[in-house]
């Protein structure tokens, strides 16, 4: 199993989000007052400012904005990884996720920007938390 | 250009000249560069009233290097905002001396990021985690450099820019590298291949670190720093070096939303504040000292600073116009850059250097009669959260 670097808790903000990701739900939130997307998670709506949030979870499929596949990583937590690809994801729900694109053969040369991809939760040796991804659909 | 201001002045400077420095901690850097900023000014110890500081190599701040340097100033101001923390200080300085609140600023840098090994590009993750941003982005390992990569990788999406326009910028700043001894110094002391003009293809043939971002389109990594001394109109005039007039100063941030455009940085909000105080266009610029973090970073802010409008800039720098002795663009960074001459870190204190030296006449890769740079520093990430800080600088 992967080994990626996990949250570290307490942090109240985005614990939710990765509360939701040990049941695999990708969460967002949305302001109740000016019904603005809010992401990545915090307590204040960034619109408007107010602390009237829900929390919904997404059907988690989205479109590539871009992406990069990294070469080089003096982190241990990554070494193992290979070439790997970060990207930006425009979730259809109306948020742009930070995330890494798995399941492509050779990844500098089967990710396009534009590509449609779909969440999954990796699981990891080195926590309790789900990692989210995406993968080509 | 009669109602530009001309309030303050770059009076003094002074670059370490040496990119691996063993012998010397940050903070004596720092001091030992403010010194002689002020000797090059003809100004003395006790004459500074203003300490700018961005807390970096062990300066504490606006106090804590004014204790170090035993100095009792009546305005300290402790912006950091990355690698363009100079020119927000500069910025800052303007204003403040405009104020009356003081007459004689000091900025200074100190960095020993190649000797203590600082892998600033390809680090992973920068914190521990447990802050709200460190939780969402440590677990997917985005790199520094993997930031920036993502938004080439989305200009070239949007505008068809290709890897070897970018290569272009990497092939002129070395170019004005070669002519400039420190730098060529500095890529001897850092191991450096090759160490001569390189070509397009050669950038494009030198391995790949984070798509599409070659090694030959990424900074070094080196020790180093300066200071500049910054004074209000009176004393400039009794300077030992002519003035160089600082008539412009633009400040931004830029962060990433949920809708927002990755290719566009926060220099598009920065460079009309900036250009529009000092009453000049672009296109009289003569040099342009933009932080060259990587080639994506300088290409984005030709954009974003008005040199050719937002996607045109693989046009742009297409045929080597960037180079000081070619027309056709504007000259790009003639001290050699991030790309080739130094990059501790925080860039920005060198781009305020390189500019006054042009301006004095003084560059090894001097514009003849030039009279109009600009200054453009990005600090933080290209692509997520980063500031963008304009100045304009014009020679007496």
């Amino acid at each position: 199993m992967p080994n990626r670097l996990m949250p570290a808790f307490p942090e109240p903000d985005t614990q939710p989000f990765w509360e939701g990701a040990k049941r695999s739900e990708l969460r967002y939130q949305r302001c109740d007052t000016c019904q603005s997307i809010v992401f990545t998670p915090r307590a204040h709506c960034t619109a408007c400012g107010s602390a009237k949030l829900s929390w919904h979870t997404s059907k988690g499929l989205g479109t590539i904005y871009t992406y990069s596949v990294v070469r080089q990583n003096r982190n241990p937590a990554f070494a193992d990884l290979g070439a790997y690809a970060v990207a930006y994801v425009d979730v259809d729900e109306g948020f742009r996720m930070l995330t890494n694109i798995v399941g492509a053969a050779d990844p500098t040369k089967d990710i396009k920007v534009g590509q449609r991809v779909q969440v999954e939760f990796e699981a990891q040796t080195s926590g309790a938390f789900p990692v989210p991804v995406f993968r080509p659909v | 250009m009669a109602n530009q201001a001309r309030n303050a002045a770059i009076v003094g400077i002074y670059e370490w000249p040496k990119r691996l420095d063993m012998d010397v901690s940050a903070i004596q850097i720092k001091a030992r560069s403010i010194a002689l900023a002020l000797e090059d000014a003809g100004l003395s110890w006790q004459d500074v009233d203003g300490v700018y500081d961005a807390n970096d190599g062990e300066g504490g701040g606006g106090l804590g290097l004014s204790a170090y340097l035993g100095i009792h100033p009546t305005v300290i101001d402790t912006t950091q905002v990355g690698g363009s923390s100079y020119e927000f200080q500069a910025a800052h300085a303007m204003r403040d001396i405009a104020a009356g609140k003081c007459r004689v600023a000091v900025l200074s840098y100190g960095s020993k990021s190649a000797s203590q090994r600082v892998p600033i590009g390809t680090g992973g993750p920068r914190g521990a985690g447990g802050t709200w941003q460190e939780n969402m982005e440590n677990p997917y390992g985005t790199t520094l450099i993997a930031n920036y990569a993502m938004a080439a990788r989305r200009h070239m999406h949007e505008y068809g820019t290709t890897s070897e326009q970018l290569a272009e910028i990497s092939v002129a700043t070395r170019h004005h590298a070669m002519r400039n001894p420190q730098a060529v110094q500095a890529m001897k002391d850092l191991q450096f291949q090759n160490i001569r003009d390189i070509t397009v293809q050669e950038v494009m043939e030198s391995r790949m670190v984070a798509d599409p971002l070659h090694l030959l389109e990424c900074c070094m990594v080196s020790d180093g720093g300066g200071a500049i001394v910054i004074a209000s109109a009176d004393v400039a005039r009794g300077a030992k070096q002519k003035p160089v007039w600082l008539i412009g100063g633009g400040e931004a941030i830029k962060y990433r939303t949920n809708d927002g455009d990755i290719t566009t940085s926060a220099a598009a909000q920065s460079a009309p504040i900036a250009f529009g105080e000092a009453q000049v266009k672009p296109a009289e610029i003569d040099i342009a000292m933009i932080y060259d973090s990587f080639t994506i970073t300088v290409a984005v802010m030709l954009e974003d600073l008005g040199f050719c409008k937002k996607g045109e800039v693989g046009g742009y720098i297409s045929g080597g116009g960037l180079r000081y002795d070619r027309k056709g663009a504007v000259t790009l960074n003639t001290d050699g850059g991030g790309l080739s001459s130094n990059h501790p870190g925080m860039r920005g204190m060198f781009l305020l250097l390189e500019s006054v030296r042009q301006l004095r006449g003084q560059s090894t890769s001097q514009v003849p009669g030039a009279k109009l740079a600009v200054a453009h520093g990005n600090g933080g990430l290209l692509g997520g959260t980063h500031a963008g800080g304009t100045i304009i600088l014009a020679a007496d």
